[in-house]
């Protein structure tokens, strides 16, 4: 480090540290939505990477429709489609939960391998409809160019766009979970299901609608990773064990939890990105990760529940 | 003897599953196909090692690794390490700037052999380390897991962690490890050429005879009260808690014998193909081989031969001829096992196969016996006489 000055290194910080929060915002947005269904039902969904890949290629698709056919849309089109890969997303998990979860509720080991079968299906689906190369939308005009508020640093306003769509998510999530008549029961389902079906949440319907919700979190994560990288059909698996991570860390169905463990990663992997090489970055917070789980497998912060 | 029979084998039914697979691995398979197939016969072979490790670990234990790629990773790499210093002579390093190292830490710009790969210069260093490597390993892994009763969704996870770790860091060690390419141009043991036609077939047939060993001793584990303690925990462990058992304990054991079991299996890999690369390691290549003891049945040894051999089979057949449909395929069969037989073909084959077969003896019995009854019958005094 000898070699930077001390302004630079604060620019430096400044900005690895705001590419981290762009990174923060898709792990956040993915977590929030395995975080909800792995803490609801206990289901690991290997297939929530493809999810985030269904919403971006939504993003892609509806930019390319709108390019070509509705010139004058593109300029809004991306808030409609942070919608419309929320409920194709969220689509797809209902009837995933209803075609595949809901069978296996009881060996959850083995739902872990029926959707990692379900992620392969969909990737080669990807591979299939929008080929094997990387796709990107076209981005508005005002999603484009860089706020620099000093002569040293560059923000990207995507970066920023996503930042407050991830601020905008969470807080909808703490509020539908905290706040709200459905939250209260999806809580109770997850502390006790068989009491909570005792009186009378339908609980199968929860946990439906759970992981719905989950997948769809999903799908804006894809339509907030369009922004800052372009998407192809594997990009949805090379996030999925970062996510993990983040989950794990944070203590499941903790919100609070997840948002300071994707905060610390996300941080800890770009700031040592930029003074030791991208892969080794990555295998030292991976590595810390593992040792500090390993210490404490609760997680950073977990709700006490008898089990 | 009967005792070695029982254990070893499983009785009637495990030594006739043993017989037939022997002569289909030993005869059968030698036999029909030339040696490019049967050199990928035997690449599979190194495969149903993890899967038969599996078994121990998943089917018996409960305990669902996700990082068994790993291990098969380590045991291959150390044989590779090996082969690949006894590759670089200074003979035939000559031309680099720094003679007599493996090739890919000359273009790396390392002068001097590292440290850890200084022992690898002897061979029984080399197979001491392809058996106690992954050992210790995953004696620290189970270890600081099991004894804080970290298990399931969590335990794979991590393990799942611990396979994209270690597949970063052999990828971003490029002068230490060979990088993305791996470790290739691997030529011979003491002077052996692994590459001789003649030595193929030798190393197929070693290979064969490892797996029947590890068959046999993973039969010999399970049908002793160990095995019958590892399902008693996979089904209720706290009972086995408060029975006075340490769960951990076991927990650690089964997981430092399956892994040394799948690198016996990566081992013989990179003697048979020649290289050990890093995409051996990662998540995809170690939940491919959960799914190839899914596949054969996850409470069967012999099953996962089998279901190894064939998902290879169908992935080479497919991806030679239709590459597309073969994701479709693998996915299906992963969701179609795990929802529809979670047995496996064993479960398949116990279920509709079995019956059928005792049907098909026990009418033969009836009519021989019937036979044998009518002939009494016949001729009495005859019989008398």
């Amino acid at each position: 480090m000898g070699e930077y000055s001390i302004q630079e290194l604060t620019s430096i910080f400044a900005m690895q540290g705001f590419a981290g929060l762009s990174l923060f915002s898709v792990l956040l947005l993915m977590a929030l939505g395995l975080a909800i269904i792995f803490g609801q039902m206990g289901v690991i969904n290997m297939a929530h990477g493809e999810f985030m890949a269904v919403g971006a290629y939504t993003t892609y698709l509806l930019s390319v429709i709108s390019e070509t056919y509705f010139p004058a849309f593109l300029q809004y089109y991306f808030l409609f489609a942070i919608l419309a890969s929320f409920v194709i997303a969220g689509i797809l998990g209902y009837l995933t939960e209803f075609i595949l979860i809901r069978h296996l509720y009881k060996r959850p080991l083995d739902t872990l391998l029926a959707t990692w079968g379900l992620s392969l299906i969909m990737q080669q689906t990807f591979r299939s409809i929008f080929g094997a190369r990387e796709v990107s939308p076209t981005l508005p005009d005002w999603l484009m160019g860089a706020y620099q508020p000093t002569e040293s640093i560059y923000i990207p306003i995507n970066g920023m766009f996503v930042l407050g769509l991830t601020l905008v998510v969470t807080v909808g999530v703490y509020i539908l979970m905290y706040r709200s008549n459905w939250g209260l029961a999806v809580r109770a389902t997850t502390q006790n299901r068989i009491m909570s079906g005792a009186v009378g949440i339908n609980t199968k319907k929860i946990d439906r609608l759970t992981f719905a919700l989950g997948c769809g979190i999903a799908g804006i994560a894809g339509a907030a990773f369009t922004t800052i990288a372009s998407t192809g059909p594997t990009s949805g698996s090379l996030y999925i064990v970062d996510t993990f991570m983040v989950v794990v860390f944070g203590g499941a169905a903790s919100l609070f939890g997840t948002i300071a463990s994707a905060f610390t990663i996300a941080q800890a992997q770009s700031i040592l990105e930029f003074f030791i090489s991208g892969s080794m970055a990555k295998v030292f917070t991976l590595l810390t990760l593992v040792i500090i789980l390993m210490m404490r497998p609760e997680g950073l912060f977990s709700i006490k529940v008898r089990k | 003897m009967n005792f070695m029979y029982e254990r070893f084998l499983g009785g009637k039914n495990g030594a006739i599953g043993m017989l037939i697979l022997a002569a289909l691995i030993l005869i059968i398979l030698p036999a029909s196909l030339d040696l490019f197939r049967l050199n990928m016969v035997g690449k599979y072979l190194t495969y149903a090692f993890v899967a038969v490790s599996l078994v121990l670990l998943w089917g018996y234990g409960g305990i669902l690794s996700l990082g068994q790629g790993v291990f098969f990773g380590l045991g291959g790499y150390a044989m590779a390490m090996f082969l690949k210093i006894e590759a670089s002579d200074l003979e035939s390093t000559k031309i680099q700037s720094t003679p007599g190292i493996p090739d890919f830490m000359d273009w790396n710009q390392i002068t001097e052999l590292p440290w850890f790969w200084v022992p690898f210069h002897s061979f029984s260093f080399t197979l001491f380390a392809v058996i106690a490597v992954p050992a210790i390993f995953a004696f620290i892994i189970g270890y600081s897991m099991f004894k804080r009763r970290v298990g399931g969704v969590y335990f794979a996870i991590i393990t799942q962690v611990i396979a994209v770790i270690l597949t970063v860091l052999i990828v971003g060690q490029q002068g230490y490890t060979g990088g993305i390419n791996g470790i290739t141009d691997l030529k011979t043991i003491h002077g052996w050429d692994i590459r001789d036609d003649s030595s193929k077939y030798i190393l197929y047939f070693i290979n064969a005879f490892l797996l029947f060993g590890v068959i046999m001793i993973s039969r010999f584990i399970l049908t002793s009260k160990f095995g019958r303690l590892l399902l008693a925990m996979r089904d209720k462990e706290d009972r086995v808690r408060f029975s006075g058992y340490d769960v951990s304990n076991f927990k650690i054991f089964i997981f430092c014998v399956s892994a040394i079991i799948a690198a016996i299996g990566g081992a013989m890999f990179t003697l048979q193909v020649g290289f050990m690369s890093p995409s051996f390691v990662g998540i995809v290549p170690s939940i491919e081989m959960v799914i190839f003891a899914a596949v054969g049945g996850r409470m069967s040894l012999i099953g996962v031969v089998y279901g190894t051999l064939l998902v290879n089979y169908g992935k080479t057949v497919f991806s030679e001829t239709f590459p597309e449909i073969w994701l479709f395929l693998m996915g299906g069969l992963f969701i179609a096992v795990v929802m529809f037989f979670p047995n496996g073909l064993a479960g398949i084959w116990d279920k509709y196969g079995k019956p059928q077969l005792s049907r098909i003896s026990k009418m033969k019995f009836i009519s021989s016996a019937k036979a044998l009854i009518n002939s009494k019958n016949a001729s009495p005094v005859k019989d008398s006489k």
